[in-house]
Formats: structure tokens, C-alpha cells, sequence
């Protein structure tokens, strides 16, 4: 479909022109890039969709719209980009764009509503149709303008890696040197799926290309807002108590005044803010705060203790939400052969990003604008809602986006960067750094929901699943409840709901989500099932997947891969597992073998195989799924985040253990399988793989049941000597 | 207030910070060498690695009084000037940074360990970088990368 819009001047300098390609009906519009003040204007004016600019010496800047947090979206996006644009690699260089939602938002999160937010593992989908028409229209004027500079007709040109060729003489002039002669077609169209490249031509997508970022990253230049310096900056940290919700009243104001480079004192409402001259100051003077505490909805919980109400409000006729309800489950149970029940738990488990929280803040002096450093996952609040919070217009603040040292979902929160501004408003002009601790980030954090998941099913003689219940209890709407659907098995009769909680504890999407806990409840029924009727459990699998072609395409190639009939030594087992998420399907096999003395389990190989759709980066895909499964394994056979009396109990990497490269496996080998169905997330596909992988290579060698994540050795030993 | 002398990837500091500040908040804060990371403030994560005299170190708990005069501190910036140390190259091409926070952490343990040693096996390497936390869950490509390097300084000498 062909839309006509109006020619429009634009201006052309030395420094070159920045393509602003309108999408959705906007207009087209070139403009000088050189006075990015200019840009920002007619931004403004116009609201354009502006994702390249274009030097004359030929360089091309693509700007991402993601933040990159290590799953490659500086790479991804810009790849998808150049495709259409017919681009030369050598000459790309990737910047974050503008935080300008209305531009660079999708509105694949919400029909009608641009967001930019980088969670779900919903990057490379949300912008997957944008990137290709934006870079087929930037194409377009090039081949449009280059027709007009030669006066021949567009049709007989091509392009070939950042040049306009003539076909008929073959004569070429490379992108930059258009620039002179750049001329905005009087029609722009929108190009339909038979108008973009052909794939077989394709240069990028589905070809590896070394990852943008990587470079700066082992120079140690790569910049993340911890890292920024700003003159006049003072450094900022909160006290944030131990009790989620607590209000605190400071006891020694004047004293921590009194201390050296303390500038200011500024509470919150959950927490005491110290601004001074510099961090070692700031972090002093935080020590010797006495501060009371007031009760909170979360004082007197006991995490470890709460598992008893959960399996009774399971019981009880609670109200619920109902999540699927498919076929007729009373029936099917009232008809049933024979019936399984069981319970699963799964404690608190927290971020751990590497980088622990911050951010750089500066309010003007007349509080009328501010400027950010940070990053930040982005998300549905205008600007991090430092404009709602300061109550100035959004266009007065500028989030200025930096790398991210691990987002995992905690980086899709703002609270931190609030903070920040909080404090920064009280000493502006001057910027301030929000610092948090390692301790501040274990105990402040907002972890994945514990949750118990009761899961009962029936089967008829021959042990084919007549019917499929899962009941999830936990605090969090869909934190606990993603993950629950099983669309992709062939049970006649499913229900699923959740029932609600709550305990006062700060909860936020951890990588995953809920698809950890539900899918290790459900994979591991399955595994019961299947054992109980004496059948190989990937064959069962196989059987419940008929319908759904994709997903058994991924668990033959893992049954391959894996060699799933190979003997193995007599103390290793293999477990299995089938899973989507985000879009993606996965099969998972893994290999194990237990200590029987110390309880531990040693994860020795990982194989899994992912139909993800269309692969953008193949090799980074790969790195998604390794790093997404050893993350799984991280948590599955250690991370445990408790609470007593409301206070949780770890503080740091010595009581809250992440994986180390002592325990990680000999192999994990991934597998794509090849697709040309619309790419989806692969980021958060590989971590819920792990509990039920595991908990069924142990059932397979011990022939006990692991239902509580973690597993710990003790949990381990328990399960050995039931 | 302490004057301090520091002799960082071959230059000389001189510093006038409170005595009891540690080695990393001077590296990041004071002097602007911020490819050093703070983790966890208490040597379990490994980010904050740097060399001195040659030996990993963890900075976060090592205070400006701890250091001799003499001793050479390197931190990544002091690697090399292009980021073309045998390390940083295998880093490249094993592709092993995801988010990359705690890499530069990892690539001086890494440059310390094939001083040492090298030519190590997988389990050295595992016992070696055991102390180093990756979030991304890189590990079996930092692995990859140390054996890259491994094997093209070996060639070489």
C-alpha cells in the first residue's frame, strides 16, 4: 500500500543527514543532524520516527531503541535495520536513541500505546517489523534519490552493502556520497512481507556478526551509570531498614549532620537519605544512623512458615482467579482411572544483577528540569516517572540510558531512580550519585514470589491425561501466575487459577517470572505420570505434544542430541523437560548425578533445543539460552532468600550464593531449530528448563521426589531418606 | 588526611584521601578508572579485581594503608592500550561478555592465572576463576576464552 505524502525541504550540511523515516502514517523528514538541538526541535514538531543518520564519509549510525543488558539488543535491532537498508557492516555504529517513547516506542506490549521497555524477552518481536520497515524505507529514498541524481528510472537500480548500483552500466555511488543529492520522494511506501529482501539474500539476519558491545566491554570503557562523573556530583545512599514498608524516625539528625561532608538529611518514606561530598562519607555517615522503625504489613512474617496456609487456602473453596478452565475437569476426575496430587514450593529468590542499583540525577535549580543517567529496563511510566515525580512536563526531562550490569527484571522497576531524584532535587544544580549498596540491593530488593502450586491430574487406564488442575497460591498476580497455561499439550480437560495472597514483601518480575515455579510443578506431574505408568517420559511428551508440530520438533532434537537412549555411568541420570516461554519452545534434557553423603547435586551436561522463530543473531541466541540455564541452575541448587520476623535474612554474596564456576556444568550445547515464523524471546527461555530438568533427572536415579526449590543439600539428603 | 603515592598502570598518583578508603573507591570515585566494578564490597564477587605486582587482588577490601609504596598497581585500563591483550582478544572472539560488568574482573583474574600457569587445565581454570561471580552466566565462554588464550600464547612462545 502506497501513501502519499508532501515533498518537504530538508536541510543538508557536511556532517550529513539523519533519515527520519515516519512509520504508521507519520511523515517522512530529513534533517541536518549536526545541531542536535535542531533534531530535538523538529522531534518535537513533528514527532517523527528517526532511527538512522548518515555521514558522508559513509558512516551510519543506527540508534537502538532497548536497553542492553547483555541479551544483544545493540547488535539485534541495528542487524534487523541493516538488512533492509542494505547496509555495510563495517560501516554501522549503534547508539541508544533518544528515551522519546512516542517515537521509539512499540506497541507490541499495548495495542495503540508506544512503549519502550525492555522485559519479557519481547525485544527482538516488539521491534522486529518496525526495524525491517523503517530500513526498507531508508533504503527506498536512497535508491529514490540516487534515480533522480542519475535521472533514470528507480527500477533499474539496485543496492549491494551500503552503495545504489545502475544495472544497466553498473555504476555505483556509495550511501554517504549521496548525501549531497538526498531528495525525499514525493511517495513513501509501506512495504508489505513480499516487498521486503528475499532471505536468501539475507547478510545479517540469521547470521552471526560480533556482538557491538563486546569490545568496550573487555577494555573496560563500556559505560554503565555507576561509572558516570559529573562535576559538582555529591553521592547519595538511603537506609532503608529491614522490614519491606517500614517508616522510619531518625533519632540522631543533628549528629549525622555533624559529621564530615554530610550535606543534607532527606527522608523518605520508607527510608532515610544521606547526601555528602563523597561516597566514603555518604557511606560513614549511613552506618551511624539510629533510626526507629515503625511496624509494616510484612512485620511478623516468616517466610519458611507460610507454606502451611498456603497448602490450607489450596484446600479451602477460596476465591480465585480462574486462569484456564478447558473441557470439563470435575468430569474428567470423577471418571478418572486413576488420579495424581502433589504439591510444589518455591521460596523467594532475588536479582543478584551484578551491577547493584544507581543512578545519576540532576534537577535544575529552579526544579523545572532535570536530566538522568541510568540503567534502567525502561517501562510503561513516562520518562521512569521522574517527570510525575518532580511534576514538570515530560519533555523536561532527558533520561540519558547507559548499559545496563544485569536487569534480570529488577531494572524495570524505578524506584532507585525516584530516589535519586529525590535527593538530587533537594541539592540542585548539583548531580547526585544514588548509590546502593550490595546489602541495600539484597534486602531492599523485590524478589520472585514464593509460591506453592498445587497440581492434581487423572488419567485413564492406559495412562493417557484425561484432566490437568494446577492451583497456584502466591503473592503477585501475574508474577505467579505466568507460565501456568499448557496450550501446547494434548489434555482434553484443563483448569488453572491462582489464589491470593498477601505478605507485605516487595515482589518484581525476576527472569522468567513465574514460568519457573509453574513450569517446574507441571514438568515434574508429568515426569510422576509418566513413571507411575512405566513410560518413558520423552515418549510421553511426545504423545502429549501430537498437536503441536513446533514443540516436537524441539524435543526430538534434544532427544538427539542428548543420545536420550544412551547408557550412562550408574550413579548419572537424565531428566527432560518441555516448556514455552515468551513465545519460544523448549526442550531441555539434563544430566546428574547426587552426593549421597553431602546431599549435593552436580549438574554434569545440558542440552537443549529452542524453535524461537526467525533468529536474528544465532550465536547470541546460544549465549542466551547458556547464560538463561546456568542462571536456572544457579537458583535451583542454591538461591534461597528467607524471612523472619519480616526481616530477611541474607545481606550479601556470603549468605545468598549464586552459581560459581566450580559448579557449573562440563557442557551446555543449544540448538536452533530453523523457522521463518516471527522471531520471539529467548532470553528468559532457558532458566525455568533447569528446576524440572533436574528435579526429574533425580526422580529418574533416586526415584524420590524434589518439590520445594531450592535444592538444597539438606533438602536433598531429606528426599533420599524418605 | 594521608598523601598517598600510587603507582597505577605505570603512572604515578599522587592522592590526598581520608585514610581507611579502600583501593577501589580511590581506582573509581577519585581518579575516574571506573573498568574496575564494586560488586559486593566484601572480595566474594570478584569485579573489583585488579593486579598488584602481578597478583589479583580483590580492591574493595584493601585499604590505601595496606599498599607499599612501590607496588604496581594494574587495572583494566592498564591492559593494554587498544584492548588487544592476548586475554582481551580470546574475550572477543569467544564472545563471552553478556551484560559485561563483571568482566573486567575476569579478565584480570584471567591474565593472572595464565601468568601463573600457562597452560591450565579446565579444572585449574574452574579452581583458579572460582572466585569470580557472573551473573549473565557466561562462564562456559570466559572457560573458552582462557583456553584460546591458552593456546595462542602457548604457540607463540
Amino acid at each position: 500500500m502506497n501513501k502519499a505524502v508532501s515533498r518537504r525541504e530538508f536541510l543538508k550540511t557536511s556532517s550529513g543527514v539523519a533519515l527520519f523515516i515516519g512509520v504508521s502514517g507519520l511523515l517522512p523528514q530529513m534533517i541536518s543532524c549536526k545541531k542536535n538541538k535542531e533534531v530535538e526541535k523538529i522531534l518535537k514538531k513533528h514527532q517523527l520516527t528517526a532511527w538512522v543518520k548518515l555521514a558522508e564519509d559513509g558512516q551510519i549510525t543506527i540508534y537502538n531503541p532497548a536497553a542492553e543488558m547483555g541479551q544483544g539488543s545493540m547488535t539485534s535491532l541495528p542487524a534487523i535495520f541493516a538488512e533492509e537498508m542494505d547496509a555495510d557492516w563495517s560501516m554501522i555504529s549503534v547508539e541508544f536513541s533518544p528515551q522519546e517513547s512516542q517515537i521509539y516506542g512499540s506497541d507490541k506490549w499495548s495495542p495503540n500505546n508506544k512503549v519502550m521497555l525492555t522485559a519479557g524477552s519481547m525485544i527482538t518481536y516488539g521491534y522486529y517489523s518496525i526495524m525491517r520497515q523503517a530500513g526498507a524505507q531508508a533504503r527506498y529514498i536512497l535508491m529514490h534519490s540516487a534515480a533522480e541524481y542519475w535521472k533514470v528510472p528507480m527500477g533499474e537500480l539496485s543496492t549491494s552493502k551500503g552503495e545504489v548500483i545502475n544495472r544497466r552500466d553498473n555504476k555505483r555511488i556509495g550511501y554517504g556520497n549521496l548525501i549531497p543529492f538526498l531528495n525525499m520522494p514525493d511517495i513513501l511506501p509501506e512495504f508489505s512481507e513480499s516487498e521486503f529482501k528475499d532471505p536468501k539474500n539475507y547478510r545479517f539476519i540469521g547470521l552471526d556478526r560480533p556482538r557491538i558491545d563486546i569490545p568496550e566491554k573487555v577494555k573496560g570503557t563500556a559505560q554503565f551509570a555507576i561509572d558516570i562523573q559529573l562535576p559538582e556530583m555529591l553521592y547519595g545512599v538511603l537506609e532503608r531498614g529491614n522490614v519491606h514498608g517500614a517508616k522510619p524516625t531518625l533519632n540522631n539528625e543533628s549528629e549525622i549532620l555533624a559529621l564530615e561532608g554530610v550535606l543534607k538529611i532527606v527522608p523518605f518514606d520508607y527510608a532515610i537519605g544521606i547526601i555528602a561530598e563523597t561516597l566514603e562519607e555518604a557511606l560513614a555517615a549511613k552506618k551511624l544512623l539510629n533510626i526507629s522503625w515503625s511496624e509494616a504489613p510484612a512485620s511478623g512474617f516468616n517466610s519458611q512458615d507460610c507454606y502451611k496456609k498456603y497448602e490450607k487456602i489450596a484446600s479451602a473453596k477460596s476465591a480465585a482467579k480462574v486462569i484456564t478452565n478447558e473441557g470439563d475437569i470435575n468430569s474428567a476426575f470423577k471418571s478418572a482411572a486413576k488420579t495424581f496430587s502433589a504439591d510444589f514450593k518455591n521460596d523467594y529468590v532475588y536479582h543478584a544483577q551484578m551491577e547493584p542499583l544507581n543512578a545519576v540525577v540532576q534537577v535544575a535549580t529552579d526544579g523545572n528540569s532535570a536530566e538522568v543517567w541510568v540503567g534502567s529496563q525502561q517501562g510503561f511510566d513516562s520518562k521512569l516517572g521522574v517527570p510525575k515525580y518532580l511534576g514538570i512536563p515530560a519533555e523536561k526531562v532527558k533520561i540519558n540510558l547507559q548499559y545496563l550490569g544485569g536487569g534480570f527484571g529488577r531494572r524495570s522497576m524505578t524506584d532507585f531512580v525516584l530516589e535519586g531524584t529525590g535527593l538530587a532535587r533537594e541539592v540542585a544544580p548539583r548531580p547526585v550519585k544514588l548509590f546502593w549498596t550490595r546489602e541495600d540491593d539484597v534486602s531492599y530488593g523485590a524478589y520472585r514470589p514464593l509460591t506453592l502450586q498445587r497440581l492434581q491430574t487423572s488419567t485413564d487406564v492406559h495412562g493417557k491425561i484425561t484432566g490437568f488442575s494446577h492451583c497456584v497460591v502466591g503473592d503477585g498476580g501475574n508474577l505467579v501466575a505466568s507460565g501456568i497455561r499448557i496450550d501446547y499439550y494434548d489434555i482434553p480437560n484443563k483448569y488453572a487459577e491462582w489464589r491470593e495472597v498477601s505478605e507485605g514483601i516487595r515482589l518484581k518480575h525476576w527472569r522468567s517470572v513465574g514460568h519457573g515455579p509453574n513450569k517446574f510443578a507441571i514438568e515434574c506431574m508429568i515426569d510422576e505420570i509418566a513413571i507411575y505408568f512405566k513410560k518413558d517420559p520423552a515418549e510421553f511428551r511426545r504423545i502429549l505434544l501430537s498437536n503441536s508440530p513446533r514443540g516436537l520438533a524441539t524435543l526430538e532434537k534434544a532427544m538427539a542430541m542428548s543420545d536420550w537412549y544412551s547408557n550412562i555411568a550408574d550413579n548419572h541420570a537424565k531428566g527432560i523437560a518441555f516448556l514455552e516461554r515468551s513465545g519460544t519452545l523448549s526442550t531441555g534434557v539434563c544430566e546428574i548425578s547426587v552426593n549421597k553423603k553431602t546431599g549435593k547435586i552436580n549438574v554434569h551436561r545440558f542440552w537443549s533445543a529452542s524453535d524461537a522463530g526467525i533468529v536474528i543473531q544465532p550465536d547470541n541466541v546460544k549465549a542466551q539460552m547458556e547464560g538463561g540455564i546456568l542462571m536456572g541452575i544457579s537458583s535451583v541448587l542454591k538461591e534461597q532468600l528467607t524471612i523472619v520476623k519480616g526481616q530477611v535474612q541474607q545481606s550479601n554474596f556470603n549468605d545468598y550464593e549464586i552459581l560459581r564456576m566450580s559448579d557449573i556444568p562440563d557442557s551446555v550445547e543449544t540448538a536452533i531449530i530453523e523457522s521463518r515464523e516471527p522471531p520471539r524471546g529467548v532470553g528468559e527461555s532457558g532458566t525455568p528448563l533447569a528446576a524440572c530438568a533436574i528435579a526429574n533427572a533425580f526422580l529418574k536415579l533416586t526415584g524420590k521426589h524434589l518439590r520445594h526449590l531450592p535444592f538444597t543439600p539438606e533438602r536433598v539428603l531429606k528426599a533420599l531418606n524418605t | 588526611m594521608a598523601a598517598n603515592s600510587l603507582n597505577i598502570n605505570n603512572k604515578t598518583y599522587n592522592i590526598d584521601i581520608k585514610e581507611g578508603s579502600t583501593l577501589l573507591w580511590v581506582l573509581r570515585e577519585h581518579l575516574g578508572l571506573t573498568g574496575t566494578k564494586y560488586g559486593c564490597g566484601i572480595a566474594l564477587c570478584g569485579s573489583c579485581t585488579v593486579l598488584v605486582d602481578g597478583k589479583p587482588m580483590r580492591s574493595c577490601t584493601l585499604s590505601l594503608s595496606g599498599l607499599k609504596k612501590d607496588q604496581k598497581i594494574t587495572t583494566i585500563e592498564g591492559l593494554s592500550e587498544n584492548g588487544d591483550h592476548p586475554v582481551q582478544q580470546a574475550w572477543v572472539e569467544a564472545q563471552a561478555p553478556q551484560c559485561g560488568y563483571c568482566q573486567s574482573g575476569q579478565i584480570m583474574q584471567a591474565v593472572a592465572l595464565l601468568a601463573e600457569n600457562p597452560n591450565p587445565t579446565r579444572e585449574e581454570i574452574k579452581m583458579y576463576m572460582n572466585g569470580n561471580l557472573c551473573r549473565c552466566g557466561t562462564y562456559l565462554r570466559i572457560v573458552k576464552a582462557i583456553e584460546i588464550a591458552a593456546e595462542k600464547t602457548s604457540v607463540k612462545t
